[in-house]
């Protein structure tokens, strides 16, 4: 715990305060994109930006794994659910998530579906040991952080010879995303989303290590900093930006250096390797389709493959048109640009999924900053 | 004889063996042992000995306040109590809160079939002791027996009565801009441990839930700061729920300072690992007081003398703010607002 608190420890944070602003160089604006929802968290949580000059500004990134889901998967989820009589495990933040028409598997399980909100995919495994009688599928979300749990789950199911379990796999990747978020450019050739370095993920890169981030400095010459969840990892991963930035270098450079190492976690990688291949593409809410962006089962875990052993019937996927919600996900608007946002669209009556998960952009700028905005209308509670 | 003093049937209840079955909730003779043997045995007192099935009794001088809460925690045994003593110290709390004096309680169980007598018999024991502890008397009841798969074990409602003595005058209401914020204790601590004990969590903590009454401490308070304006227990939605609750119900703004906030270190590991804010996570023995500043340091001197106050903390103040927001200076620095929490934090904590 101690080691928590030294992250958060307030001498330093006013330490580091000082030195972003001492570095900052005031004719310009710095523009960085931190691409997990963790830091989008941290940052809202903390009251980061209150500690940041004005003229450095945090574009919150895509890393958020519901909210990237597109809404035809959230129908899946919930056809999984209604149309099949099995039992469907998945995160807590996937349970709110509105599909088409704000179906979402809350409403679907005051429906009489059997939806159970795990903390770990191998509480699904041991409910699955416990009911033989049902069909019990995990929906595996997330990006490379939550995916060797996956793997291990699909490898334990197989030694365990359990025929009641499979994975409906959504597993995304990081790398792709950016590449994405750099690679769009407008019809006049300017890029989408302008940005001067991003935050690098904490969790995703101690699986992946530091490798991959290197073409984002050399190919797109954007500094990338790796920082952990600590509002003093964040500060300080900012500070090295922004240092980056003055110096006209783009390096990757790792804050994180407690929990990741430039190879990543080997062996991690090696069982998801094992049993996962690369799709072909993915579509991603707000980015679109991404070549080569997500994982698929293996054949040789087909058994395990729940898009395999069922089938259902989903509606034509319809997104509510005023939610801008893919292009928060981008970084091209923030939050409380959106025209939903505050009115109808809040952390209880979500319109999309940013609004939703904790690590989603909207619902962080609504439930923690939105003091700093004038004019957002309160809802009755 | 009585027909409940003493059991007709052959055999006592089986305490030590027997499940609670649809017949001892039928109105029979089973019905009849069960509650001469369980209930009246330990809440014993002078109104239950009549066997009405209301009880008579004279009020102090004073308002009366009166207060309902229905129990369906699970699960029903948890690190620092149960089912039982929790109920007798909600109801309890919730009549301090309003700057009553607890007197009488009511008891009424919704028992699923299938239940162990054992089970049933603890809890009884926990509130005949949580009710003498607290100086009030459970002088009616009611038991009803649902089948099984109908119910989890146990519910159990009470409600209770007390008098509110003149010159306090309690409300969520009252807070006025320029009030401190003083809380008596640690924050999380009953959610935490009822949480621990989930079935599907597996993880192991010596937290034990701080469920115990409070109008000791409430009537210490009051007696030395009778302008004490705003009591609340930040039961379901923690802290930052009960806070918001009362931003709006006054009409004004609340700033805390996270540094001042008392929260266990093992409160706030658990809260890491879960993903929970422990501002959101159930109490069941604290409470939030705002009083006029010039009060402020006595009243603290006060809640630390008490056995059930020595943590207490001034953790904020009220402040002008028509939009009724609360905001939180962070440990850091910065400023984040402590908003009503969305969907739910931990289901079923009481």
């Amino acid at each position: 715990m101690k080691y928590i608190e030294a992250f958060r420890d307030p001498a330093l944070a006013s330490g580091l305060a000082s030195a972003i602003a001492a570095a900052t160089d005031p004719s310009r604006t710095y523009r960085f994109m931190e691409f997990c929802g963790g830091h989008t968290h941290a940052i809202a949580r903390y009251g980061i930006e209150d500690l940041l000059p004005q003229n450095v500004r945090m574009i919150h990134g895509p890393g958020c794994p519901v909210c990237v889901l597109p809404v035809g998967r959230v129908d899946v989820a919930v056809g999984l659910a209604t149309q099949n009589d099995l039992i469907l495990c998945t995160y807590a933040d996937l349970m709110r998530v509105p599909g088409t028409r704000f179906q979402s598997l809350i409403k679907a399980r005051a429906q009489q579906a059997d939806v159970r909100m795990v903390y770990s995919i191998l509480d699904a495994l041991k409910i699955a040991q416990d009911n033989p009688t049902r069909q019990v599928v995990f929906f595996a979300i997330g990006f490379e952080t939550t995916t060797p749990p996956t793997a291990a789950a699909i490898m334990r199911a197989r030694a365990l010879g359990l025929k009641n379990f499979s994975v409906h796999c959504n597993h995304v990747l990081t790398p792709p995303a950016m590449r994405a978020i750099l690679g769009t450019y407008s019809d006049l050739g300017v890029p989408d989303v302008a940005l001067d370095g991003f935050v690098g993920p904490a969790h995703v890169s101690a699986i992946i290590g530091t490798y991959p981030y290197e073409e984002f400095a050399s190919v797109y010459k954007k500094p990338v900093v790796i920082a952990g969840f600590e509002p003093l990892d964040v500060m300080q991963s900012i500070l090295q930006l922004i240092v980056q930035s003055n110096d006209g270098r783009a390096e990757v450079e790792n804050e994180y250096t407690r929990a990741v190492n430039p190879e990543g976690n080997a062996k991690a990688q090696a069982i998801v390797t094992e049993v996962f291949e690369v799709r072909s593409s993915f579509g991603w809410r707000g980015l679109g389709e991404i070549p080569q962006s997500a994982l698929k089962i293996r054949g040789e875990f087909s058994d395990y493959d729940a898009e395999l052993r069922f089938s259902v019937d989903v509606p034509e996927a319809r997104e509510n048109k005023a939610c801008e919600c893919g292009d928060v996900l981008r970084g091209k608007t923030s939050p409380s640009q959106c025209k939903l946002f505050g009115d109808p669209c809040t952390p209880d009556n979500p319109m999309g999924a940013c609004m939703v998960s904790s690590e989603g952009a909207c619902a962080a700028q609504w439930t923690y900053g939105r003091f700093r905005q004038l004019g957002v209308r309160e809802q009755a509670t | 004889m009585s027909i409940l003093g003493k059991s007709r049937l052959a055999r006592p209840l089986d305490i030590a063996n027997g499940r609670v079955d649809m017949s001892h909730g039928a109105g029979g003779r089973t019905m009849i042992q069960l509650i001469g043997e369980l209930f009246l045995s330990a809440f014993d007192n002078e109104f239950l000995r009549r066997e009405h099935d209301a009880a008579i009794f004279q009020l102090p001088p004073g308002r009366v306040v009166m207060s309902t809460d229905s129990f369906v925690v699970t699960p029903t045994f948890f690190p620092g109590g149960n089912i039982g003593s929790l109920a007798v110290h909600g109801t309890v709390n919730d009549l301090a809160m309003g700057g009553g004096v607890p007197q009488y309680l009511t008891a009424g169980f919704i028992l699923e079939e299938g239940l162990p007598l054992a089970e049933l018999a603890t809890i009884v024991e926990s509130m005949a002791d949580a009710a003498r502890d607290a100086g009030v008397a459970i002088v009616t009841g009611d038991t009803k027996v649902v089948e099984k798969g109908h119910g989890d074990g146990i519910y159990i409602n009470t409600s209770g009565v007390g008098v509110v003595p003149d010159g306090i005058e309690i409300g969520g209401e009252r807070a006025l801009p320029g009030d401190l914020v003083l809380v008596n204790g640690t924050l999380g601590d009953h959610g935490v441990a009822v949480m621990s004990k989930r079935e599907n969590m597996s993880f192991s903590t010596q937290i034990l839930s701080d469920s115990q009454a409070l109008n000791d401490l409430v009537q210490a308070m009051l007696s030395a700061v009778p302008g004490v304006r705003v009591l609340r227990d930040p039961t379901r939605g923690g802290l930052g729920a009960t806070l918001n609750e009362i931003a709006n119900q006054s009409g004004v703004g609340i700033e805390l300072d996270e540094a001042q906030i008392p929260v266990r270190t093992e409160v706030k590991s658990a809260c890491e690992l879960l993903g929970l804010d422990p501002l959101f996570v159930a109490n069941e023995g604290k409470l939030i007081a705002i009083c006029p500043p010039e009060n402020a340091e006595n009243l603290l001197a006060i809640m630390r003398t008490h056995r059930k106050g020595k943590s207490a903390a001034i953790i904020g103040r009220v402040l002008e703010d028509s939009r009724c927001f609360v905001r939180m200076k962070t440990q850091i620095g910065g400023t984040r607002m402590v908003d009503w929490m969305a969907g739910e934090q931990l289901p079923r904590i009481c």
